[in-house]
């Protein structure tokens, strides 16, 4: 299946992107996307082991089950005020 | 009246606390965040605001309702500005009208504090001598954050 991933701020930066087309197994969770993502090396073995993750527009957690189509958007820590 | 925006236009408190209160309040508290000189030791110009706009749209309504829910009021402003900001310019503001002013400083001090830990939105300062960087902040969802 295919998941929209999002990067901000000092994500974006460090990956050179802003969005990504991700193919990755159907039924996975947010932690399995996160792991496949790293181990594609530099410079995405940068990304924290476990970021916070939002999807489809609200915070989700690492067991969080994704289903085709789905945005997970990679929240840096947040800094607004 | 309810009012929550996500604005790249320069926030003028005037406006903020326009058409706000009703007949029956008698407090109108309006916070304003603005930027900074200064942070952690070094000399800021200014910042960026950078964020995922689509959600920080759906929190600020979420933190206002709650509010509402909370503190018993439906006369709530609350803004964040994004876009590039100078030294002075105002990056918050929240306005809340009660009968009463105890109602109106919590509900003003529960929206700055949830919306720090929860709004989608990053700050990169701007230092004097041309250097930048995203500024460290809050983790949603790991210690404090959520509803």
């Amino acid at each position: 299946m295919h998941i929209r991933a999002l990067f901000f701020a000092s994500y974006g930066e460090i990956l050179g992107t802003r969005e990504l087309t991700v193919e990755i197994s159907r039924a996975s969770t947010v932690e399995a996307l996160v792991r496949e993502l790293r181990s594609r090396g530099e410079p995405f073995s940068r990304l924290p082991p476990s970021p916070v993750v939002a999807v489809n527009r609200e915070y989700a957690q690492e067991d969080t089950l994704l289903r085709e189509g789905d945005e997970v958007a990679f929240l840096p820590p947040v800094a607004g005020g | 009246m309810i009012r929550t925006a996500l604005t790249r236009e320069a926030i003028e408190p005037e406006e903020v606390l326009r058409d706000l209160s009703t007949p029956e309040d008698g407090a109108v508290l309006l916070f304003l965040g603005v930027v900074r000189n200064h942070n952690r030791g070094r000399a800021v110009e200014g910042l960026t605001y950078e964020a995922y706009r689509e959600m920080a749209e759906k929190v600020l309504e979420s933190l206002v309702s709650e509010a509402e829910d909370r503190y018993g009021t439906d006369r709530i402003v609350l803004l964040h500005r994004i876009g590039e900001l100078s030294v002075g310019e105002v990056s918050t503001a929240i306005a809340v009208a009660t009968p009463h002013r105890e109602e109106a400083y919590a509900a003003s001090r529960y929206l700055i504090e949830e919306l720090k830990e929860r709004l989608p939105v990053w700050k990169e300062e701007r230092y004097r001598g041309g250097e930048s960087e995203w500024v460290g902040g809050r983790e949603p969802g790991k210690g404090g954050g959520g509803p």
